[in-house]
């Protein structure tokens, strides 16, 4: 699910969190897997329209890290298939 | 309107994990507690007693939770709690508000009386982050305290604050309502400005990504081995050791010849001599071996360990470890985060049993208590491993290790297997980086080596006293007899080992010290300590497994206990 769209000057990529590069940085723009999955994200910040950036990608369905505004969340391979992005790129 | 200041008889600190409840408690009741870096510290709820305006008043140190919905037990713990407190002092990170405020919010909905602490304040100005306390206090309707619980700043103010704590009277919203609510109260009282990143936080950044992530843990894996080391080591040749032989020894040696040697007297308090000779080790007395083994042995590589691992808890590095080995684990069935019971367990395994409570489902409890009281020897029984096989050179220290480490990975994968469920997956927030507060730092590694010398002390010399009255009554042989052949048999120990097995239900410690007097061989030694580490855990394991997980949990770990160690004990006999 890569799909281009044109927006101003920017091309905005949406991709899932897994798919993204360690240092890449964009918006959340969908949270799948039910209200309580939702929930337990927003708890912690993690809610959609939030900036972030992906501090790291493990090989072999490891675990992703992320920043959100100043906290540092570490999330399960599953977990973060089921969040979805809009890259900014220049 | 005034009337709840009557009834306030317990009250609760809540808040996020790790947002510094404890060590606020902790400056409100005087009591001491241990606080770290991490979330998940305070497993159990911590109680003490305050007086407020002349009256006892209870209150509870909470587990942190993110919400009102729980999704681990001690989280569960938390929000059980909370039906029956007349009064909420929420703790917030801060430095981290925005978060923080849902639950919050959610506490508001429910109508406590409460006030609010922003902890940590000591670190807004050099994180750049203002904040509006008064004009928060207005929009929430409850009072509202910049504190911190290091520098001890707003702590009498709170306590002011909570005789005027009154309920906020907000209705319950939706979970979007409240971010929205959340997201006009920040943009109104807290303000950001730009500065540059600094080395702590590039480091920050630097130790949770995949490839540096991994340099920085082998170099920190590798530098807190040698500081261990060094300072066990240290301890031992340069203080204790000489303390022991020139100031302790004459006085025996003078309550030797006074009790005159081969007495009653003489064989429990000092033991034997050995080439006429006290000798510390060996002997086996109630004032000689078990003083030596536990002050001298075990002591220094505990004091140690605990000063590393409590310097790792508070900088914040443990929770990136847990990333880092979260892919690991999974083989296992657990989640990087159980790296903390599990680091825990390297110290005592007791607290390593009781910190698996931040595991979220009983599968991963129980996988996590059978690894620790199986695969993970603590820092005494440790201590005496090195002590005992350093002398015949590191490889054979290294080799226990080994062996041990791949029992923990098989036995891990074998239990994921069979065990019925799945593993959760992390979730986990990774705290910043913060300079340990050496007050902090010190308090609590002399808070563990206290609970250790009161509880481990009485133990070691009942077992020492026990050990020698058995044997002046020669009921060690008549055991030795009867079970010893089988120890010989599968694991090549002499029959006198058997003692050392027994013993170690009590402390294992003091059971590896029997060892020495047995003059083995390299080959034996190695069996012995891989067995005596995998083997019954001690009697105080043993209780907190059974009140943690149960009667069937506890018996299903047991029989995997026996299995394995004879099944691994017997392997080496045969392959060294």
């Amino acid at each position: 699910m890569e799909e281009a769209i044109q927006y101003n000057r920017c091309t905005m990529k949406k991709t899932s969190l897994i798919k993204m590069k360690a240092r890449e940085t964009g918006t959340i723009f969908e949270i799948e897997g039910g209200s309580m999955f939702e929930k337990r994200l927003g708890a912690m910040g993690i809610n959609v329209g939030k900036h972030i950036t992906k501090l790291s990608a493990f090989v072999m369905r490891g675990p992703v890290a992320i920043k959100v505004g100043r906290t540092v969340v570490a999330l399960g391979y599953g977990m973060a298939s089921k969040i979805w992005i809009t890259i900014n790129k220049k | 309107m005034d009337n709840h200041k009557q009834k306030i008889k317990k009250i609760a600190l809540i808040g996020n994990p790790n947002v510094g409840k404890s060590v606020l408690f902790s400056r409100l009741t005087g009591v001491r507690v241990l606080v770290s870096n991490y979330p998940g510290t305070t497993v159990e709820f911590l109680k003490s007693k305050i007086t407020l305006e002349g009256d006892e008043v209870e209150i509870v140190d909470l587990p942190g939770t993110y919400s009102l919905e729980p999704s681990a037990p001690a989280e569960e713990v938390a929000v059980k709690m909370l039906n029956d407190v007349d009064l909420i002092i929420n703790v917030l990170d801060a430095t981290n508000l925005e978060r923080n405020l849902y639950l919050t919010m959610e506490l508001l909905e429910t109508n406590h009386p409460m006030i609010i602490a922003l902890n940590m304040s000591d670190e807004l100005k050099h994180r750049g982050i203002s904040i509006k306390d008064r004009e928060l206090e207005k929009l929430l309707g409850v009072k509202v305290t910049l504190t911190s619980g290091i520098t001890g700043v707003g702590i009498k103010q709170l306590k002011e604050n909570i005789v005027q704590a009154k309920p906020s009277n907000i209705k319950t919203r939706t979970h979007q309502q409240r971010w929205v609510e959340i997201g006009k109260i920040i943009a109104e009282i807290q303000h950001l400005s730009y500065r540059h990143h600094t080395f702590l936080e590039i480091l920050e950044d630097a130790s949770v990504n995949h490839w540096w992530g991994a340099v920085i843990a082998v170099g920190a894996v590798f530098v807190s081995f040698q500081v261990v080391r060094f300072i066990g080591e240290g301890l031992i040749n340069y203080v204790l050791g000489p303390f022991f032989n020139s100031v302790y020894l004459p006085v025996l040696e003078r309550l030797s010849g006074f009790l005159s040697p081969g007495s009653f007297l003489h064989n429990i308090l000092i033991g034997h001599l050995i080439e006429g000779k006290i000798d510390f080790q060996q002997s086996m007395g109630v004032l000689t071996t078990a003083p030596y083994v536990e002050i001298v042995m075990v002591l220094p590589y505990l004091l140690a360990f605990y000063l590393l691992l409590s310097f790792l808890e508070d900088s914040g590095y443990i929770p990136r470890l847990a990333l880092l080995l979260d892919n690991i684990m999974h083989k296992l069935g657990l989640h990087g985060f159980a790296i903390i019971p599990i680091l825990l367990g390297f110290g005592c395994n007791v607290p390593g049993i009781l910190g698996t409570r931040i595991l979220e489902s009983e599968r991963e409890r129980f996988i996590a208590s059978t690894l620790i009281s199986i695969g993970v020897p603590c820092a005494a029984l440790q201590a005496m491993i090195v002590g005992i096989l350093g002398a015949f050179g590191g490889g054979y220290v290294a080799l226990v290790y080994a062996v041990l480490f791949i029992v923990w990975l098989f036995l891990g994968a074998i239990m994921n297997y069979f065990l019925k469920g799945y593993s959760p997956e992390l979730f986990l927030e990774i705290p910043p980086y913060r300079m340990p507060s050496l007050r902090l730092l010190l308090k609590k590694v002399f808070f563990r080596i206290k609970g250790f010398i009161i509880e481990a002390m009485p133990v070691v010399l009942a077992s020492v006293l026990i050990i020698n009255v058995l044997q002046l009554l020669h009921i060690f042989e008549a055991i030795s007899g009867i079970f010893g052949p089988v120890l010989s048999f599968v694991f090549g120990l002499p029959k006198e080992a058997i003692w050392v097995l027994i013993v170690g239900i009590l402390r294992k410690d003091i059971a590896a010290g029997m060892l020495i007097p047995l003059d083995l061989t390299v080959k034996q030694l190695v069996i012995a300590c891989v067995v005596l580490s995998m083997s019954f855990p001690c009697i105080a394991t043993f209780v907190i497994f059974l009140k943690e997980l149960g009667m069937k949990r506890l018996i299903q770990a047991t029989i995997i206990m026996l299995t394995i160690t004879t099944l691994v004990g017997g392997v080496l006999n045969m392959i060294l």
